[in-house]
């Protein structure tokens, strides 16, 4: 048995497929791929793989991963090819490398996760958030320069109060560029995993309100970079760095 | 990439939006410049639903495999996307190009299920049409109809410009190459039609008149133009093994219905029970040679990725090779991952056997399709199944280690009497004896016996097409005797019952043998807000009545009657392949409760032999 971890891209229609259609969707892929993927026992084996972080609908990413068990592998370029050649449109295997068998799942290891998010091009962007400049002084005052700063999540159950500062480790305003249609944009840098979790959309709607303006979920196109590992110095590693390429000849 | 039909926005607000967005693996993209036929395949349900259906998926492959057409899917956009289209004015488009298919060549509906109707008039509306076929204009889509309801289309006959009655595997090739004539040569749409009529199975509404006798049944039913065929015969595909099949179907995101490989093993079925109208139309029964259906799931395993293979059919263990089938797929898929499943397989110890190996006996449950508890229904059924069989297939499997069993029957079928009723709970009760007659030590626990009841609505071209159905009161005061009787039972509490809704079956029954005249009380249901009447939570049968009432139509007229032998169908001017004789020769000896033997045991001269091939002839073969 050996471990893989595979990277993708999501991104374009594909954003509308949810997390537990991308796990279904997985499962078939590998088997139109040919990856020599293990099972589990019992009268209804599942394939051995697990995702790293769930995205939300709605959301592209360019950092995607999921681990898999496999009896055999083909070298590292010759997988993603294969892979490659039975994804639709939206979807791009970008690594596949081996793990060492004692290494950790991407879902317990993912520490971190940045992200960026511009407002889709439909949208006027509110005059308040135009200038690249006016918006990071009021960044400032809501982010950068506070102790703490609270907002409250809810979820159907219950409402948690958390403090960004502890769970956001960046925040910026992005330089606009003709992919944010020329407009200032922003990048965060959050807490990621399945003790603390911080949705960028909370994040951008506690700034939206403190500047005065209506956060319109629909508004806004959230990206995720990538997700990260993080050591214990707070050293973001990328998760692919746990494993190594399968080269010619090693399978 | 594509831009979608739908912006984010809405996709985001409704549920599911993945039902709207196409890009599944294995679905069709061509240049739009380079075909002649646009082709908007519709199924009048929401995707989940449409996505698992067998005959859109065989007709997908069929259609795109020529260079000229492309064919794409539209479903019935969900009641919550429906409200956003309508207040947007947002046209109906289909997934592939994600364009309006306002402005295709065709849009062909397929026709499952009556309850499907008002969506007809939702593709309709959402795609900018007017209700009906003689409302259109020369630019217009033809609307084309298709599937199992078609054997009686007169009840939508006025929104269809045509329909195509049968097997859609042998004339759309001859249509379409009409259709490019017509355009090369600039023939206005009604000429179009009227030569369209002569392909085989073409029917074309607005070339037939109806007249009605005084008392409201049909006096005839004729052509109004010169040329155009008085009957129009139904189509069925003879090389079945060579047939075309989609070995690359496509493959959703969702999580749908039937969401695994469907391999078709035989089509039509030799038993000849009388209230069904497969067994029926789709005569005569035709298998696959087994090296073809071995072929065909490993390549539809390979290209789809699915996990799971069904073997289907109306009656799988008359399957003449199944043993060797099914032995095959266990040997090369089994430690593959890969499920297998039986679905419409008799209980014996064969299909026992076979359960055994390819599911966990301790989470499944075996179905019993007895359709009517005492063996005097049985036999004016025709459902060739004795208590014996009954209890037998139960014994072994029950000693087998199943413990759950469900029963499906059916009330309000001709000549029922409370004691039939009755027999279904004791029927029931005798089976659960069974299971306690093992001992204790050797069973483990209780049994749960699952009795289901529907009400048996009488289909076109069926032995039962002369028998009347009751009204709602009477379907539930029948489901309260069988109630009533399980409850007296010895072992009732091991037995569960649940009854159909019976004024669904009500409306359905009006719809099935309706005629023309049903065309307004559709479009005023419609109109007053009617849509996926299939779905519970969105049927309304006030709403239906109102729209009976508005349209001035007695729905008791074509439920509560009982047909005279000589009586006019709507649906007479259609040649299914079996004769209206047999049918009545059926439906008299149903009175006497005389059993007719099956196609394999003896020819019962339905009629269906004139095509020459499948079972009809299976014996003469093995002779020479």
């Amino acid at each position: 048995m050996l471990k893989i971890r595979i990277k993708f891209r999501k991104y374009g229609v594909m954003k509308f497929v949810g997390h537990l259609d991308m796990m279904r969707f997985f499962q078939k892929a590998i088997r139109r791929s040919g990856i020599d993927i293990c099972y589990s026992e019992g009268f209804s084996p599942h394939q051995m793989m697990s995702f790293a972080a769930p995205l939300g609908v709605g959301i592209t990413s360019d950092g995607e991963y999921v681990d898999l068990e496999v009896h055999t592998t083909m070298p590292s370029a010759q997988a993603i090819c294969a892979l490659n050649a039975v994804m639709p449109d939206g979807m791009e295997i970008t690594g596949y490398v081996r793990l060492p068998d004692n290494a950790k799942t991407a879902m317990s290891v993912v520490s971190a996760a940045d992200y960026e998010a511009w407002l889709k091009q439909d949208y006027e962007m509110p005059k308040e958030l135009c200038e690249y400049e006016a918006l990071q002084k009021k960044l400032d005052a809501f982010f950068t320069e506070p102790k703490e700063v609270l907002v409250t999540k809810k979820t159907k159950k219950s409402e948690k109060v958390m403090d960004l500062k502890r769970l956001v480790y960046d925040f910026r305003i992005l330089q606009p560029q003709e992919r944010y249609f020329n407009r200032p944009a922003f990048y965060l840098n959050v807490c990621t995993g399945s003790t603390d979790n911080v949705k960028p959309e909370l994040v951008l709607e506690a700034f939206f309100t403190f500047s005065g303006v209506a956060f319109d979920p629909f508004a806004v196109q959230v990206h995720r970079r990538d997700v990260y590992d993080m050591d214990a110095s707070g050293m973001r590693r990328s998760l692919l760095d746990a494993g190594e390429i399968v080269g010619e000849g090693e399978n | 990439m594509k831009k979608l039909a739908l912006n984010d926005e809405i996709l985001l607000k409704i549920d599911k939006p993945a039902r709207y967005i196409g890009n599944e693996i294995n679905s069709i993209q061509k240049d739009p410049a380079k075909v002649d036929i646009r082709f908007a395949f519709c199924f009048p349900d929401v995707y989940e639903i449409g996505m698992s259906h067998l005959g859109m998926k065989i007709l997908y492959e069929m259609f795109n495999r020529r260079d000229d057409v492309w064919c794409e899917r539209v479903f019935s956009p969900w009641p919550d996307l429906h409200k956003v289209m309508k207040e947007r004015r947002i046209p109906l488009f289909a997934l592939e190009s994600q364009e309006s298919i306002g402005s295709f060549d065709f849009i062909g509906i397929t026709l499952q299920y009556e309850m499907c109707y008002t969506n007809i008039l939702q593709i309709l509306d959402l795609a900018g049409l007017p209700f009906l076929a003689k409302d259109r204009t020369e630019q217009m889509p033809l609307v084309i109809g298709g599937g199992p309801c078609t054997y009686n289309p007169e009840p939508v006959a006025d929104f269809f410009d045509l329909f195509y009655i049968g097997e859609g595997e042998t004339s759309y090739d001859e249509l379409f190459d009409l259709y490019k004539k017509a355009k090369k040569e600039g023939w206005n749409r009604r000429e179009f039609l009227v030569r369209a009529a002569s392909v085989p199975g073409i029917y074309v509404p607005m070339l037939y008149d109806v007249t009605y006798h005084q008392d409201g049944t049909v006096l005839k039913m004729q052509p109004n133009t010169k040329g155009v065929p008085e009957t129009v015969q139904k189509q069925v595909v003879m090389d079945f093994s060579d047939a075309v099949y989609p070995t690359k179907p496509v493959v959703p995101f969702l999580k749908i219905t039937q969401d695994r490989v469907v391999l078709e093993v035989m089509r039509g079925c030799i038993r000849g029970c009388r209230f069904c109208q497969a067994g029926q139309i789709y005569r005569p029964t035709r298998e696959k040679r087994v090296e073809v259906l071995k072929k065909y799931a490993d390549e539809m395993l390979r290209s789809t990725g699915y996990d799971e293979i069904s073997l289907t059919s109306l009656s799988t263990s008359d399957y003449t090779e199944l043993e060797e089938l099914i032995n095959y797929l266990i040997d090369r898929f089994k430690d593959k991952g890969v499920n297998i499943s039986l679905p419409s397989l008799r209980i014996d110890a064969f299909s026992l056997d076979v359960m055994k190996k390819v599911q966990d006996i301790r989470k499944s449950s075996l179905t019993f399709a007895p359709e009517a508890g005492s063996q005097k229904m049985r036999d004016i059924i025709n459902k060739g199944l004795t208590k014996e069989d009954i209890l037998h297939g139960a014994g072994l499997a029950f000693a087998g280690g199943w413990q759950k069993v469900k029963l499906y029957f059916m009330l309000g079928l001709p000549q029922e009497t409370e004691e039939d009723m009755r027999a279904i709970a004791e029927l029931a009760n005798e089976i659960a004896v069974r299971y306690y007659e093992i001992p204790k030590d050797q069973r483990n626990g209780k049994c749960q016996i699952t009795v289901s009841t529907s009400f048996f609505i009488p289909k076109p071209f069926t032995p039962f097409q002369w028998a009347r159905m009751y009204d709602k009161e009477e379907y539930l005061r029948r489901a309260r005797v069988v109630n009533d009787a399980i409850k007296a039972q010895l072992n009732r509490k091991s037995i569960k019952y649940n009854w159909h809704e019976a004024d669904v079956s009500v409306l359905e029954g009006v719809l099935a043998r309706g005629d023309r005249r049903l065309a307004k009380a559709i479009v005023s249901a419609y109109e007053d807000g009617a849509l996926f009447d299939s779905w519970s939570e969105y049927y309304s049968h006030d709403r239906w009545m109102r729209a009976f009432a508005k349209a001035g139509i007695d729905p008791d007229f074509y439920t509560m009657r009982e047909r005279s032998e000589d009586e006019v169908f709507p649906w007479d001017f259609i040649d299914d392949g079996v004769t209206k004789q047999y049918l009545l020769r059926e439906w008299k000896r149903a009175g006497q409760g005389e059993v007719t033997k099956n196609c394999r045991m003896q020819c019962s001269g339905c009629g269906a032999n004139r095509y020459g091939g499948g079972v009809c002839v299976e014996n003469q073969n093995q002779v020479s």
